[in-house]
């Protein structure tokens, strides 16, 4: 009896615990980049599957990028407080305190790192790298700065997929670089469309963004050509795995339909068109990420 | 407009994953253009579903619907002419081009009554090519009975065609609102016919 109270008891304050942090790590990104991971290690085809491996990889990307979007958050704090799309964070509206954050993203990304470097040195080093990029160099110094910062952003999501396949081979060759720049040249094309259909927001908040700095045209051409870009670093990567023909050709027939809409955004704009740009540029990675993933299992 | 609902977008869904996997394994080991014709009929299935899901029943009223749904039955027919009237192949394929080209011109040039002539003829010679000729070669023993169920696909393809066409042309044939309710189920049917036809044939 006594058991069964303290069990309904913990499970009560996990739940809580729950509800007060995971809306601090993002899910929804948090898991697609987890997922390009994992296909950067499922990309190396190791014809024998280690399961603790794979579990230690996937733990220790979760806590690195969790804490890096947990600083990310703690910094930003002030301009999620000034946007409407993001004043219902848990820092703004006062629901966590800006302390309780900054250590919690610390204990979180140091958690991560640490065991990514007692994993494997060189793939320990890229979650290093990848974590300081995007919480230094993109938060604290870029973000406010520069339009440009996007790419240094950009080169922080790229990390996981590179670090998977560091992890796996044991060491960085073309086939990482490749897809870590089809994750490169596909966050602009999230990130740009993103900033459009919150032009507003950001301008309240003061940070500088493509649409701001270079117009709504520029900004589309802009997502059009890292669309392209996109698109042929992932059919040089799946070229350079040596994914079966079916699987070329199915990413070849998603390719194509992101290239229709980035050509569709430049030529017929509208909110439409670039919602579903921004729809089907995330759907175009996860797929293409599970492919690589579902191919070699 | 009708909104899409949370099974409408399930339906969608496994209809792209079937044509995703029919766009995988199922056209191996076939000649260039009869893979290629396939590749562009099902991939053309799998965008589309993405786009409905993405933006909903709206997408139905961009003038590019009636273009990208006349990409299915062509090329699909297409695929099937190749591959079992090689004889017929570059006929066919001169119908196809010239009967596209048709469609998109009418569509953006001259909408109106000649658009829907063009429309009905090209889509009309492509679906009964679908229907009929896979139930004719089950039935005379060139292929498996299985393959019938291609032609059941071209039927449905026909069927929802019309509907779309018709309520393009602003003379629907149903309600809006049922043909809207029938389309994912529609698809559905159609695409598996498809895709346990090629299997079983």
């Amino acid at each position: 009896m006594a058991t069964t109270t303290i069990n309904h008891h913990s499970l009560e304050v996990l739940s809580k615990l729950k509800a007060k942090y995971w809306p601090l790590i993002k899910s929804l990104q948090t898991g697609l980049l987890l997922v390009t991971g994992v296909a950067g290690y499922a990309s190396c085809r190791c014809p024998i599957l280690n399961w603790g491996e794979l579990l230690g990889l996937v733990s220790s990307l979760f806590l690195a990028i969790s804490g890096s979007t947990v600083l990310n958050m703690w910094h930003d704090r002030d301009i999620d407080a000034i946007m409407s799309r993001t004043c219902w964070r848990p820092l703004p509206s006062g629901v966590i305190s800006p302390r309780e954050a900054l250590y919690f993203g610390l204990l979180l990304s140091a958690l991560g790192v640490g065991w990514a470097l007692a994993m494997d040195t060189l793939y320990g080093t890229i979650v290093f790298a990848g974590l300081f990029i995007d919480v230094v160099v993109y938060t604290v110094w870029l973000k406010r700065r520069t339009a440009w910062s996007i790419l240094w952003g950009g080169i922080a999501g790229a990390i996981p997929v590179l670090a998977g396949r560091a992890l796996g081979i044991g060491y960085v060759d073309w086939i990482g670089v490749t897809l870590a720049l089809s994750v490169l040249f596909w966050i602009p094309t999230h990130i740009l469309t993103f900033s459009m259909r919150n032009y507003d927001d950001y301008q309240r908040a003061g940070i500088p963004t493509f649409p701001s700095i270079y117009g709504f045209q520029a900004t589309r051409t802009a997502i059009s050509i890292s669309s392209v870009l996109a698109a042929i670093s992932m059919a040089l990567a799946a070229y350079g795995i040596g994914m079966m023909v079916g699987y070329l050709r199915l990413m070849g027939v998603l390719s194509a339909g992101l290239l229709l809409l980035a050509v569709a955004s430049l030529v017929r704009p509208s909110e439409r068109v670039n919602f579903g740009l921004f729809k089907y540029a995330s759907l175009y990675m996860l797929s293409a990420m599970l492919l690589l993933v579902i191919e070699a299992f | 407009m009708r909104n899409m609902t949370r099974f409408d977008r399930v339906l969608l869904l496994v209809t792209g994953l079937l044509a995703a996997h029919q766009v995988v394994i199922g056209v191996e080991g076939l000649e260039t253009l009869v893979v290629f014709s396939y590749t562009i009929a099902f991939g053309v299935l799998l965008v589309a579903c993405l786009l409905l899901i993405i933006l909903g029943y709206d997408v139905l009223d961009s003038p590019v619907v009636v273009v990208v749904s006349t990409i299915i039955p062509l090329s699909l027919s297409l695929g099937l002419v190749a591959e079992y009237l090689p004889e017929n192949v570059y006929l066919y394929l001169v119908f196809v081009l010239l009967g596209f080209l048709a469609v998109v011109i009418t569509r953006f040039v001259a909408p109106g009554r000649v658009a829907v002539i063009v429309l009905a003829v090209v889509h009309g010679i492509s679906g009964l090519l679908i229907t009929f000729l896979p139930v004719y070669l089950s039935l005379s023993g060139v292929t498996s009975p299985g393959f019938i169920l291609v032609g059941v696909g071209g039927a449905l393809i026909g069927i929802g065609g019309l509907l779309l066409a018709f309520l393009k042309t602003g003379k629907p044939i149903l309600p809006r609102a049922t043909i809207l309710q029938v389309l994912p189920v529609q698809l559905l049917l159609m695409t598996a016919s498809f895709v346990a036809g090629f299997a079983l044939g």
